[in-house]
């Protein structure tokens, strides 16, 4: 990377702030299409990181693939489900919270203990390839990899088959179990569950 | 400060604690949406410390962005598998509350 060291200083504190930030604010917001645009924000910064670490191609591919298919995604589907409903209190939720947050904050610090302690065996930076990594990436996914390509491309052909299969609507006009006629309409109306709540 | 880069615990410190967002989110959100979310973020920082140990110390065979392409074609097949299931979910029960998902409760 040509950049001097200073701004790229300056780069990765601006861009931890707003993944760390924007990580919190997609936790913690009460809305959640708040949240969802900020997770599109921590993406695109992360996307940055991997810019400040000589690696285009996979930010390109970060930015295509999390802020273009996976953000769109979760947007419709809170699109889908957005109702305002009032959530039933739940008993000694102040505990769950003391507990999941000191679990949460040991593991950090447990982490963060790792990561400074331990004596990293660095190559010199000098001989970074650059630019050229992503025809590195074409070699290893062609050569070594390939085994692994072929088998994720079975796999997105599975998730694709198996988001239809799970997110289609019935066209059946009777419904199998009680024989009565399905309700064709928007699924946002209000129907009778199916299952009920045995609380 | 004096140094030739950035140091490689600075990556590292950041994608533990978006780890730990990710897991506090997941164990602490009661919509379902926002549980995806966090395993995305979870996601992404495991992303962030393969790239970082691919430039830092595998320069030359980028072995970890290969495997970070890896992880990004499996989250965006999660993501959707998911997000169908928490359709289906929503269609039989009318809510996306995680607390009234209880039919595996035994």
């Amino acid at each position: 990377m040509s950049i001097a060291i200073t701004t790229q200083f300056i780069c990765f504190t601006v861009l931890s702030l707003v993944v760390i930030i924007g990580a919190l604010g997609v936790v913690l917001l009460e809305s959640i299409v708040y949240s969802a645009f900020l997770l599109g924000g921590v993406f695109m910064s992360v996307a940055g990181l991997y810019l400040l670490l000589n690696a285009s191609f996979v930010a390109a591919a970060q930015v295509l693939v999390y802020v273009g298919a996976v953000n769109v995604l979760i947007i419709f589907a809170i699109m889908l489900v957005n109702k305002k409903e009032d959530l039933k209190p739940i008993n000694n939720i102040k505990s769950r919270r003391v507990i999941s947050t000191s679990i949460c904050l040991t593991l950090l610090s447990l982490l963060i203990r790792v990561d400074l302690t331990n004596v990293w065996s660095l190559s010199s930076p000098q001989n970074s390839i650059g630019e050229e990594s992503t025809i590195r990436i074409g070699e290893h996914l062609f050569s070594d990899y390939l085994l692994p390509f072929e088998v994720a491309s079975v796999l997105l052909l599975m998730a694709m088959i198996g988001a239809i299969v799970l997110a289609r609507r019935d066209v059946m006009s009777k419904d199998i179990s009680t024989g009565l006629p399905v309700d064709q309409e928007l699924i946002e109306k209000s129907s009778e569950p199916l299952l009920t709540n045995k609380n | 400060m004096n140094l030739e880069s950035i140091p490689l615990q600075a990556f590292l410190i950041v994608s533990s604690a978006l780890f730990c967002i990710g897991i506090w989110g997941l164990l602490n959100s009661r919509n379902a949406v926002r549980v995806l979310m966090s395993i995305e973020l979870m996601l992404n920082a495991v992303n962030i410390n393969l790239m970082t140990f691919s430039s830092y110390i595998d320069n030359n065979l980028i072995q970890g962005q290969v495997f970070t392409i890896f992880v990004i074609t499996v989250a965006a097949a999660e993501a959707a598998v998911g997000l169908a299931i928490l359709l289906s979910l929503y269609r039989n029960r009318v809510t996306v509350d995680m607390e009234s998902f209880n039919l595996l409760k035994w």
